[in-house]
Formats: C-alpha cells, structure tokens, sequence
C-alpha cells in the first residue's frame, strides 16, 4: 500500500484494462404489458354490467346468498362443537365463488383450507368439503372425481401441486387448466416463488388467485411484503399479475375467466390479486380485536360484495323480491341439510387408520393394527 | 431401439462385455422403465443434457426427450412439490435430488404431501414416484455433500426407504421401486456409484422385491447387519475376522422401510450375536431402531448386547478428516472383538 501510494502512476493507455461491455443484453419479455391494470379492476358500478350475461349475473347472487349463508353456518356449527374449527370466508364470498365458477369441469381446483366455499360453489357437498375441519378424515372426497385437490394446510404447498399437474395434462394433450388459491400471507413462503417459477418456465396452464384479504391471521399485509402490490411479483417470473375487486364477483368471474381462457389456448400461466378483506376472525379460535378496529370492519362491511351485487341487479331490474326470496330460501334449505347432516355423530372405524398408508400394509403395520383391535375389543368387552 | 436381449447378444457376439458400475445400472432401471411406461418421467436439476452431476440419467434425455427425462429450475421444494401434481395426474415420476444435503429444502412437500398422500385421500389419490438421493460420505465431498440423512426419511410413514449396496440391487431394486404405487426414497450410496460387477448392463435383469433383507455372507459367529455404502466395508471386515477365526454372517438390509424382521431376526437367532454397522451417526439413527427390534425379538437368543458401530454423532467433517468419522474395518472388528466371546462358546 505504502509503496503503491508513493509511486507515481503512468497513464494507462486509452484502451487498457478496461472491461470489454457485456455481451448484448436485453430482457427477454417487456415488462410493462405484465401488468395490464392500473388499479383493481371492477365491473360492478361501470358501464361494463350491460355486458355481463344476466343468467350469470343471477346466478352468481344464488351463490353468493348460499355462500353467505354457508360460512354462518359453518361457523355456528364450530360453537355447538360438531366442527373442531372453520376458517371463514364471510366477506370473501365473491372471490371464491368467481374464481371457481371461472373453472370448466375438466379443470382442477387447488383449495387452501379456507377455501371450503370455492370448493362448494364447484359442486361438492358441504359435508365432505368439511369433513377436514370436523375432523373424522383429513379429505372427506375423492379428489380425482371432483376435480378438487385436498384442503392444503401447510402454506403454499399446494401451489407447485397445481404447477405439476397442469404440466402433466399439458404433456398429455388435456386442455385442463389448475387454479391455485393462497392467501397474502402465503405469497412470503418460498413454495410460492417456486411454484409461480416453475409455472412460467413450463407455461404450464394454471392461475395462481391470491385473495388479499388484508391479513395473515394477525399480520397485516404491510409487515408481510414491500412488493408495490402482490400482482407485481408476476413481473418477475415473466408471467402478467392482474388485479381485481376481489369483492366485486362479476370481475372477479371475468378476469378468472380470462385468465383461465388464455391458459387453456397455451398462453401461459396468470397471477391474480383480488383485494378482500376477512370480515370475521382468523377462525373461531381468532380474537381479532387484537390486531384491528372495529372501523375498518364497517368500511368494508360497506363494500359487502353480496350488498355489491344485490344493488347493481336490483336497480337494472334484475332482481325483485321474489328473486331475493329465493335465492334467501335455496341459502336456508342448504343450512338446515347441512346442519342436519352434521349434527349426526360420524361412524368411525379406528382400524381404518392402518388402511391407506400403504398399497400393501407393511408387517410393521400389521402387528400394530393387531394390537388396537385387541385393545378395541378389550375396550368392548369391558363396557 | 435396441432390446435388452439382443443387446446383451450383441455385447457377448462382440466379446465387449465390460463390467458395468452402480451408475450405469442405475440409468439402465430408468431406461427400462421408460421405455415399458410411457408414465414415467425423470426430472431434477442437470439430469437432461448434463446427465446429472454423477452421470446416472446419461443418455435419457437424449434417447426419450426433454419432456421425459427434464432439467428443472434449480429449486427441490418445486421439484417435489411438482412431481406431486405430476403424480396426481397419473404420471410416475422419478425425481433426483442431487446431494443428500441439497433435498433439505424439499423435505415439507416429502413429509407433509408425498408421505401423506395416499392415507388423507382414503387411498383415492396415491403418490407413485421415487425420490432418488445420493448419500452418504466418502467421496471427499466438500460440506453438505456426504450427509447420511436415511433416519429423517426413516421416521416419516408412508414412504419407503430403500438403498442398494450391490451394482445388480441398484438394477433390480430401482426398478422395483419405480413400479411400486407408493413414494420410494431411494438412497443411492455414491461412493459406490463406481464400483463394479460382472453384471452386464444389456442381459436380462432381475426386478427385486421391496421389503427383503439379503445374507450376503453367510456364517456362524455373529451377524453384521448393514446397509449402502457400509456393505463392502463389513464384507472386508468379515475376510479378516476369519484371522481370528470368527465366521461373519452379513446382512445387506436394503430395504430400511419397510424392515425385514424376519430375515434379521432369523441370522441373529441363528448367531446370537448382532453388531449393526451404518455411517449415519450413532444415537437415535438407524442402529437404535434395528439393536432394539433385534433384541425385542431375540433375547433369548442373544449372548451378548446388540452393539452399533456408527458415525459420530457429528456434523459430517471436512473431506480431510472424513476417513476417521467412516465406520471402517477396524472400528467393526472391534466391535466384534466385545460380543462377549468368554462368556459364551
């Protein structure tokens, strides 16, 4: 250093040790068409209703008046302990029910465990969409035959599921399209940004969802990202992030739609923010007066997406009272089936539980499933 | 495509017939399976043009195409969690994870999804696929390279846990393992990927069946119980302790789960003495569990406790001082050497 400081340096020639440039560069997709909506993109209250179809408008106020009346249900059944615990939607309806109407039969729907509702707006019985939170199985249907993935708990982990699975029908010549839902706070884990990568290496033909719903049980989406918005993580995977209403269900249904569409055709995989807010706590073991105030439950409660749609039909003469009636008496006949049926105690088989952890029960197995049956008959006999 | 038949034919007419290695047989059970079952699909990172980093998927995205044998991004959690879907729509993934060490991150969709699969769905929705990890120490590797990890995949139910020691099991189980309708973790001991047999890589060759331990010396005095890269060390160790005039019996486990109770218990009760050998290290690894359903099974049998010999309960050492972490010859007769051999005959 010494040294180097005390000699007198010798120009360098004009070209020497300079670097050469790197190579030619350029990005390889323009990132500005990747997010196509300014702000979160609404139907209800524009122009853009007289478009809609009114069938499907109807159509999606039943669902959403069943939905509604769904999530009360579910969670009353969590007070008279019939379920161990129900992740609501309440407030969320409109994201669950457009996205999964957005879906054609063939698809695949990958559902989180509040995704309950979606998973019923697809057709499946409340019973056995449920099933999981009453807690006599861990997946209560086939989910080859619905077309519906298992509950996923453990965050995000099912969204490299609906990358694999999209892949393969893709290398299979199906034309089936995956549809991923996550939280906010499941776009922090790293199954995530995996799954969202490898979707947009392959092009694989799935829509990632996240409802924004504001909250992470407790941890509000500011302490969980400094992403301008959740839609801009699509930027970086090279694939479009749209943003909607998430309260809004016919935009919802339309850029699901969409985004559906130009997967099937080969266009890629989308990712869609819809903004939502949890009305009701994490889950009924959830205090969120702890973490939030009451006034910012009522400025939502104002953008109800039921009360959304229910005003727009009601003042394009879509819907009277009779419409409303109805759809209100359809919403009560599932409660009280579903009521009914769950308020039946489960038929459980103890043995059941060495049945399917493998093809062929192991001997290992075997010697410990001969060992409750004796202490199931032993329990017998003493009774 | 040439058949293994006329392959082998070709091999022998040419007088070309070379002994093949560990790896070569490894490709050789994809290749196979691929070529009988459209729904298998080989896929990891480096396994398409590279070959994968120890050359064990070589050739097979050549010979079926990108879509069959695929280089993935480099991230294992997407890579498991992938092959699930991939699963869930009927496809019969093979996944290589490349190092012991490097399958960590993929461990969540391991135990959480693959592991689970089948038993949340009622059986509705199996989880056919193998996870192939190279493991275990002794190549020199620099850190996260040599981890002997078999105890974590061990206590996880629904998979099984499956190492071949021998260049025709890694043929036979591997394909056993690619057929079979649960999730396989499939060890592949890489300090043997270049050993050798006389074993032709274009005959016939034999599936094995899962679940079956195999005597691979027999003999009198005591019984070795191994697995993977600890077979040939316990094999030598059984040459020397004829010195001392103690004859070996060893057993090659190969299926880790599920566990062949019977053919262990059968040569301990047989020997009456057991010494478990395995690089993983010591306490709560592999050898508690087997030491203790060997002695559950066959105290009476037993002249002596069921020792271990083990790697030490260490993170796995630099590769200069990885030769006095290996359970080696010595340490094993050793062990033998403390069966109790006054007490008894």
């Amino acid at each position: 250093m010494q040294q180097r400081s005390s000699t007198v340096q010798e120009p360098l020639a004009e070209t020497a040790h300079r670097p050469t440039p790197p190579p030619a560069w350029r990005p390889r997709t323009d990132p500005a068409p990747l997010l196509p909506d300014t702000e979160p993109l609404r139907v209800l209250g524009t122009d853009a209703v007289a478009d809609a179809d009114p069938a499907l408008l109807r159509r999606l106020y039943a669902e959403l008046v069943r939905g509604r009346r769904y999530n009360a249900q579910a969670t009353a059944l969590t007070k008279q302990g019939r379920l161990a615990v129900y992740p609501s939607t309440t407030g969320q309806e409109a994201s669950e029910i457009g996205a999964a109407l957005a879906l054609e039969e063939r698809d695949w729907l990958f559902p989180s465990y509040r995704d309950t509702l979606a998973a019923v707006a697809r057709g499946l019985d409340p019973v056995q969409a449920l099933t999981l939170l009453r807690g006599d199985w861990h997946t209560g249907y086939d989910p080859r035959e619905h077309r519906i993935a298992p509950l996923c708990t453990p965050l995000a982990t099912q969204l490299p599921h609906a990358v694999g699975l999209a892949h393969a029908a893709r290398l299979k010549g199906d034309d089936v399209v995956a549809l991923a839902m996550v939280g906010d706070g499941g776009t922090s884990e790293g199954d995530f940004h995996e799954a969202l990568n490898f979707a947009a290496v392959w092009q694989a033909p799935v829509v990632f969802f996240v409802q924004n719903n504001g909250f992470a049980i407790s941890v509000p989406l500011a302490k969980q990202t400094a992403a301008p918005s959740l839609a801009h993580k699509a930027v970086g995977y090279g694939m479009p992030g749209r943003l909607v209403d998430g309260n809004d269900v016919v935009a919802v249904h339309q850029v699901l739609t969409e985004a559906v569409t130009r997967a099937r055709r080969g266009g890629g995989p989308t990712l869609v923010e819809a903004i939502t807010y949890r009305i009701d706590a994490h889950t009924n073991a959830d205090d969120a007066t702890r973490y939030r105030a009451d006034g910012e439950v009522e400025t939502w409660r104002a953008h109800d997406p039921v009360l959304l749609l229910e005003r727009e039909l009601t003042a394009r003469g879509l819907l009277d009272e009779e419409g409303r009636r109805a759809a209100a008496e359809a919403a009560e006949t599932m409660a009280a089936e579903l009521r009914e049926r769950m308020n039946a105690d489960p038929v459980l088989d103890p043995m059941d539980l060495f049945t399917h952890v493998y093809a062929e029960q192991t001997a290992q197995l075997r010697e410990q499933a001969a060992q409750l049956r004796a202490e199931l008959e032993a329990e017998g006999e003493s009774r | 495509m040439t058949t293994a038949t006329t392959g082998a034919a070709a091999a022998r007419a040419a007088g070309r017939a070379k002994p093949a290695t560990m790896a070569q047989a490894l490709q050789r059970a994809m290749r196979d399976a691929m070529a009988e079952d459209p729904t298998v699909h080989v896929m990891g990172e480096d396994v398409g043009t590279l070959g994968g980093v120890f050359r064990v998927t070589d050739g097979l995205a050549k010979e079926f195409g990108e879509d069959r044998c695929t280089d993935t991004p480099l991230a294992e959690a997407g890579i498991l969690g992938a092959a699930v879907g991939m699963a869930m729509y009927g496809l019969r993934p093979v996944v290589e994870m490349q190092f012991d060490a490097f399958a960590y991150p993929a461990f969540e969709q391991l135990v959480s999804h693959v592991a689970k699969m089948r038993n949340r769905t009622r059986g509705a929705m199996p989880m056919p696929m193998v996870i192939r990890v190279p493991y275990g120490g002794g190549i020199g590797g620099v850190e996260h390279h040599s981890d002997s990890s078999e105890i974590y995949y061990m206590a996880t139910p629904g998979l099984h846990v499956v190492t071949p020691a021998t260049v025709e099991d890694a043929y036979g189980l591997l394909r056993a393992a690619i057929a079979s309708d649960d999730p396989v973790v499939f060890l592949e001991p890489k300090r043997l990927y270049w050993s050798k047999s006389d074993w032709s890589p274009e005959a016939p060759a034999r599936v094995e069946p899962l679940g079956r331990a195999v005597v691979r010396r027999p003999g009198t005095s005591a019984t070795l119980l191994t697995y993977g890269p600890s077979l040939p060390v316990c094999l030598e160790a059984a040459e020397a302790a004829t010195a001392e005039g103690w004859d070996l019996e060893v057993v090659d486990l190969r299926s880790l789960v599920p566990f062949d109770d019977e053919t262990v218990a059968a040569s301990v009760r047989r020997t009456g003495r057991a010494v478990v050998v395995h690089e993983s290290g010591g306490f709560a690894g592999p050898g508690a569990e087997i030491a203790a359903r060997v002695s559950e099974r066959c105290f009476h049998h037993l002249e002596a406790p069921v020792l271990r010999v083990a790697g030490f309960d260490l993170p796995y050492p630099p590769p200069m001082l990885e030769r006095h972490h290996l359970p080696g010859v010595d340490r094993v007769l050793d062990a033998v050497a403390r069966l109790q051999w006054e007490a008894g005959n």
